[in-house]
């Protein structure tokens, strides 16, 4: 399909894009961890938000700043950032998450060469009233950074436009998923990946009108038939394996849904359009299904997970998890004993820059699906 | 090989620090309270040890502090089976091994005392690490009991006016919790009193810790590591105050009359990271052994730190700083400044970095830290690979040949 090229180029190569739209443009690129970057700022202020994701290749010039012990994508990133690929970036966002990041942001401050670095210290709950006045304070407050990094001036007409931008991009990335929940033949999960990964990188105007064509063409296409496979879904943080879900389709299985960073966790929740734009970009992150860094309730993250698995009428759970990752670890025996209580059967494969060796992999996706 | 061998017994006693059996009776005395609340009709609560303890204190709450209990896993050596336990529970073993040991010791009421107390209610303070509040989301749902989560924003360059706002509003909040948790009306006046209590021992603690300013030093860090147990616990009350008033009597005494911790200290060294409780006695010979004395270490004055932000006219804002600008809550460029400080007020000669794999926060960055704090204030530094509390994560020969060749390049740079 036509409309999926421009998608695939972009996710196999986001740093050629990014350094050719740079070039065309001038406009800055900014790059970020983590899908609590408030990236209507960055649109408002002419500017590129850039989703960091690491590397595949080995580790070697991270190792003099970063234990073995952290996650590939902290060790991946920061090798890209030493190894000179990301010297288009003009400056980084770094919101507060976890342990990693938050080290990892001291580190690349110091060590990576891109000239501006701006840490969102986000509250660590967002159930609060005053952690969603400091929220919406430290989002006010990234504007106002950001204006003075970039030398520019963030108007209140841009930020409108921008979030009225974001709505487009989430609700059609919505509509994506919804089509395929509803007909999964309808688009390759590695394909559907590829748009989810160039949404976080492209040019978000170009993207917003390249997401309507899609859902465009989707909706007079042929779905393939995928009946005799099971239905699964994706939980965890941040997948860079693509791989994995040809590996799944032929074990038999196919994904539905996910609860992902670069999945559902990115798009979910628009933000409204009435009112002070910082507060509802604030109100929007204190109510989307949270990330495990941070804390909605004792039972939000479990609930959300019951409630998806069920409206994607999943048989089943895959858990992605990136190796020595804190926060997802430790929410995942309360995850499982969720979805054992529901009769969800659920299995874990942790992943660090490499998926384990691909028959030991076929061999454990098999067996899932075949007792599913 | 130990240097212990070689002392007469009367010098190896008169080396002994005389208050230890008192804090030891304090200690007991403080977990047989805690264990038989219930029965007193007292709350307990499970708090973090950077966590604002003061106004449990002032509302007659006993505080437990689950990192300690994992201390003393750790130091019973008792790490290695609460760990794997909590792993057949399916927690990775790449987390915190406080966090392993409390969540499976929960389970079996097991470790040296047979398990904490049950909370009535949580209390978790995110300055030491995100790791906390994944523990305590864990263990509040065990117990299905409340929990408060104190939140003090990271400082990377700044402690933001925005943040500080938010901080001390937590401390309004903190009180109202309390008033429903304990079914009465707050006590300001009590609190004052307790947070006053609180910054009369961190100020005697930072007295304590500054006696190995002198010349050979009259302690080392490990015996700071083992006299935190009342800081952490126990400050905010007047125990904690007199307890630390006597140490620092028998500290001064000691300066007073020359005693050395380590014989024939040759070598002052900078301890940084949690201590690896396992194996205090053998690193604590080990150094001794070549004449090296951990004069200082990062970990212990964490607290006492926060007892600069003292502020009588306003306590709570005091205390929002305090616990804000903790060590392990700000960057690694304020981290340097830090340690700069220490390097050049307790005349350090080498730094020896435990790289633990169980803090990530306190762990990450101690490469950049251990180069700047080569090449700009000139100070060898080592890195030793460990665990605070899992055993399985320690070499004892690979950090003895470490130590050994750090201790020969210590030696070379002072004969050169
Ligand atoms: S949340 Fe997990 S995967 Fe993401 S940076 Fe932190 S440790 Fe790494
Ligand atoms: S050891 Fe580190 S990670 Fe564990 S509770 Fe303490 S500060 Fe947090």
């Amino acid at each position: 399909m036509r409309e999926l090229e421009e998608f695939r180029r972009v996710a196999r190569d986001p740093y050629t894009y990014a350094e050719s739209l740079k070039k065309e443009t001038g406009r800055p690129i900014i790059g970020s961890f983590c899908s609590y970057a408030p990236e209507e700022i960055v649109v408002a202020a002419g500017a590129v938000p850039f989703r960091i994701f690491g590397t595949r290749e080995n580790i070697t010039r991270a190792d003099a700043h970063l234990q073995a012990y952290a996650c590939s994508l902290a060790r991946g990133s920061l090798e890209e950032a030493l190894a000179g690929k990301l010297k288009f970036l003009d400056g980084t966002i770094f919101p507060h998450t976890c342990d990693t990041i938050q080290r990892l942001s001291d580190i690349w401050r110091l060590n990576a060469g891109i000239p501006l670095h701006w840490d969102v210290v986000l509250p660590v709950k967002l159930n609060t009233e005053s952690a969603r006045d400091y929220l919406a304070g430290v989002i006010s407050k990234f504007r106002r950074d950001m204006e003075t990094g970039l030398g520019v001036e963030i108007g209140e007409d841009a930020l409108i436009e921008a979030v009225a931008l974001f709505n487009r991009i989430r609700g059609n990335l919505n509509t994506l998923y919804e089509m395929r929940r509803k007909s999964p033949g309808l688009i390759d999960a590695g394909d559907l990946h590829a748009v989810v990964k160039s949404s976080m990188v492209m040019d978000r105007r170009d993207l917003a009108a390249k997401l309507e064509a899609l859902v465009e063409a989707l909706r007079r296409t042929e779905p393939r038939d995928v009946d005799g496979l099971h239905r699964l879904f994706l939980a965890g943080g941040v997948c860079s394996h693509p791989e994995i879900y040809s590996l799944l389709e032929e074990s038999g299985g196919v994904t539905v849904w996910d609860d992902l960073c670069t999945g559902t966790r990115y798009f979910e929740g628009l933000i409204a359009e009435s009112g002070d734009p910082v507060a509802a970009i604030a109100d929007r992150y204190a109510i989307r299904a949270a990330c495990p860094a941070k804390h909605a309730s004792l039972v939000s993250r479990g609930d959300h997970l019951i409630r998806a698995v069920r409206e994607s009428r999943a048989r089943g759970v895959i858990f992605l998890f990136l190796k020595f990752c804190d926060p997802h670890a430790f929410d995942y025996p309360y995850l499982k004993s969720s979805l054992d209580e529901a009769g969800v059967p659920s299995m874990v494969l942790e992943v660090e820059e490499q998926l384990p060796p691909e028959g030991q992999l076929r061999t454990r996706l098999e067996t899932f699906v075949s007792l599913l | 090989m130990t240097a212990v061998n070689t002392i007469t017994p009367s010098a190896a006693d008169e080396r002994k620090i005389q208050s230890v059996k008192r804090m030891k009776e304090i200690m007991t005395a403080y977990y047989i309270d805690a264990k038989t609340a219930a029965e007193n009709n007292k709350k307990v609560a499970w708090i973090t040890s950077g966590g604002p303890v003061e106004p449990l204190i002032a509302m007659d709450v006993i505080p437990v502090y689950p990192e300690n209990h994992g201390a003393m896993i750790g130091a019973a050596k008792m790490g290695i089976d609460l760990c794997e336990r909590s792993e057949q529970m399916g927690y990775a073993r790449d987390l915190c091994s406080y966090a392993r040991a409390d969540i499976a010791c929960a389970t079996v009421d097991g470790g040296p005392i047979g398990g904490l107390p049950r909370p009535d209610f949580l209390v978790c303070c995110n300055n030491i690490c995100g790791t906390v509040l994944k523990w305590y989301e864990v263990q509040a749902r065990y117990f299905n009991v409340p929990l408060f989560i104190f939140d003090t924003p990271f400082i990377h360059t700044e402690f933001s006016i925005e943040a500080q706002k938010y901080v001390r509003r937590q401390f309004e909040e903190f009180f109202v919790f309390l008033e429903e948790q304990c079914g009465r009306r707050f006590d300001g006046d009590r609190f004052e009193e307790t947070a006053r209590l609180s910054y009369e021992a961190l100020h005697l603690w930072q007295d304590i810790l500054d006696t190995t300013t002198k010349r050979p030093s009259p302690m080392t860090a490990f015996d700071a590591f083992t006299h935190l147990a009342l800081i952490v616990t126990l400050r905010g009350t007047r125990t904690a105050v007199d307890y630390y008033t006597q140490l620092r009597e028998e500290m001064l005494g000691r300066v007073a009359r020359g005693v050395a911790m380590v014989p024939r200290e040759e070598h002052r060294l900078l301890w940084d990271n949690l201590p690896i409780w396992y194996r205090m006695r053998w690193l604590s010979e080990t150094f001794a052994s070549h004449n090296a004395s951990l004069v200082a270490d990062t970990y212990t004055s964490a607290w006492s730190g926060m007892g600069d932000h003292f502020d009588d006219k306003d306590l709570v804002g005091a205390l929002a700083s305090s616990y804000a600008n903790i060590y392990i809550n700000i960057s690694i460029d304020r981290m340097f400044e830090s340690l700069k400080k220490k390097i050049q007020k307790y005349e350090i000669d080498g730094l020896v970095m435990h790289s633990n794999r169980s803090c990530k926060p306190y762990s990450f960055g101690q490469y950049d830290l251990q180069r700047r704090v080569m090449d700009e204030l000139g100070v060898p530094a080592l890195v030793i690979e460990a665990d605070m509390v899992d055993e399985r994560a320690f070499s004892e020969a690979q950090v003895d040949t470490r130590i050994e060749a750090f201790v020969e390049t210590l030696r070379q740079k002072r004969v050169s």
